[in-house]
């Protein structure tokens, strides 16, 4: 059990400004996300495009204001928990008892929630009968390479996961990779590793097709994949690989009694408690009128909810509002030394 | 106004009249069409806007700009006729439009 003051749902730029805004008020925290990085939709949806609005930073990219975002934050030594998702949440009293589905269990005084859209999820095939084999021979994603070994594996996709993993499995597997038009939007040296292995007859490539059906009982024993033009082709493997990017699911998140409005959570503006005391969200997750989803929002809904964090935190205590430049306290929390 | 008409995907047709420059996307957000998560917020970064458009109004669009066929790959279920409705920016000449909604987007 890891105690903590605030449990934040979510590293994306919200949550980490609010990591910010929780340590120069003297309070600790621990952050989940379900990526396996910190940023975000930043990282996760555009780390190279530029942004324009984050005020008095004329121009980063994600993944600049994430690296900026975690300098600025370096000073309180955050644990992240990456590659988990929040689960369960419980009242005990004055403490909320979270649980992640990796079974990590906390205990803190208040959850912030910063979490976007939900957690992100990989796309998966449209076909419905595939669901039975999704996990075994349906995969999203590859955790052992090893199993493929002189298998057939048929990949799916036409980025940079799709490209890697058929050259990467050409070495030691049969590989058939198929996409559902003739651009592939991968990198050029990939594209071009990947025609060149077509060449030498290491990889198979259908382009303009789809997944249409499965054939198999307990295995698949084959697919069969459809052309633009409605024609079926059928082919025999041992894997299917499916790499059509992440998707956004509010997940767990609408199973904790919190009020929703479509997919975003109600809060008030004063410090962005939600319907339950001592669970805050903030970001582009919650919802009031005026909201706007942007980035700079969030950072001062972060701040508002951070000092609404307080009193649980420290019911004894009587929060003192302090600026950065003058406050002693706050530049020793924030490591400064004078 | 320029009428767009949405085709839901539980079946029910909606004609909303949409502003100029508003995108087919925030027409069917502002006005609860069903189907349409626009989870990135107009972005090309998710995917989740994706609609059909009849086939009489495909060619009469704009051309997909750099960006958008790459992000149809990650779409539900992608046809020749997809298009991101976060791309469809509302216009005189877009005045009868009529978009399907996918079974789901993701």
């Amino acid at each position: 059990m890891i105690k903590t003051d605030t449990l934040i749902i979510g590293a994306g730029p919200v949550g980490l400004f609010c990591v910010h805004q929780l340590g120069i008020i003297g309070l600790t925290c621990e952050v989940v996300d379900n990526l396996d990085k910190i940023g975000g939709q930043c990282i996760e949806l555009y780390p190279d495009k530029p942004i324009y609005d984050i005020p008095a930073v004329p121009e980063c990219t994600g993944e600049e204001l994430t690296n900026n975002l975690l300098e600025q934050i370096k000073t309180f030594k955050t644990n992240f928990h990456l590659n988990e998702r929040v689960e369960e949440i419980k009242q005990d009293e004055k403490k909320w008892l979270i649980k992640t589905n990796k079974g990590t269990q906390f205990e803190a005084s208040s959850i912030i929630i910063a979490a976007g859209v939900g957690s992100f999820e990989p796309r998966k095939f449209s076909t419905k009968e595939i669901e039975k084999y999704e996990g075994k021979q349906i995969l999203y994603s590859v955790k052992d390479k090893k199993i493929f070994k002189n298998k057939t594996v048929t990949i799916f996709g036409g980025g940079d996961s799709a490209l890697d993993w058929a050259i990467e499995l050409s070495n030691t597997s049969k590989v058939i990779l198929v996409h559902r038009r003739d651009d592939f939007r991968g990198m050029q040296a990939s594209i071009d590793k990947v025609n060149q292995l077509k060449e030498e007859g290491k990889i198979e490539i259908y382009t303009k097709y789809q997944l249409d059906s499965v054939e198999g009982d307990d295995k698949i024993e084959s697919i069969n994949i459809k052309h633009d033009d409605e024609s079926i082709k059928e082919i025999k493997t041992d894997y299917v690989l499916g790499f059509f990017g992440l998707i956004m699911k509010l997940g767990p998140i609408a199973e904790w009694g919190l009020n929703l409005d479509k997919k975003t959570i109600p809060v008030n503006t004063e410090n962005f408690e939600t319907n339950k005391k001592g669970i805050f969200a903030i970001g582009d997750i919650c919802s009031y009128p005026g909201k706007l989803k942007l980035i700079l929002s969030g950072f001062h809904e972060g701040a508002l909810a951070a000092r609404g964090c307080f009193k649980y935190a420290k019911p004894d205590e009587k929060y003192r509002f302090e600026f950065t430049t003058s406050s002693k306290t706050v530049k020793s929390r924030l490591g400064i030394k004078e | 106004m320029p009428k767009i008409t949405y085709l839901e995907n539980n079946g029910n047709s909606k004609i909303i009249e949409v502003p100029n420059g508003l995108t087919v996307m925030e027409g069917a957000v502002q006005n609860d069409i069903q189907g349409i998560d626009a989870d990135c917020g107009g972005g090309m970064a998710c995917a989740t806007c994706h609609v059909y458009v009849n086939e009489e109004w495909f060619d009469k669009l704009p051309k997909k700009e750099d960006g958008e066929e790459d992000m149809l790959d990650m779409a539900f279920e992608p046809k020749k006729n997809s298009r991101l409705s976060c791309q469809l920016i509302v216009s005189d000449e877009l005045d009868g439009l009529i978009v399907s909604i996918p079974s789901k987007q993701g």
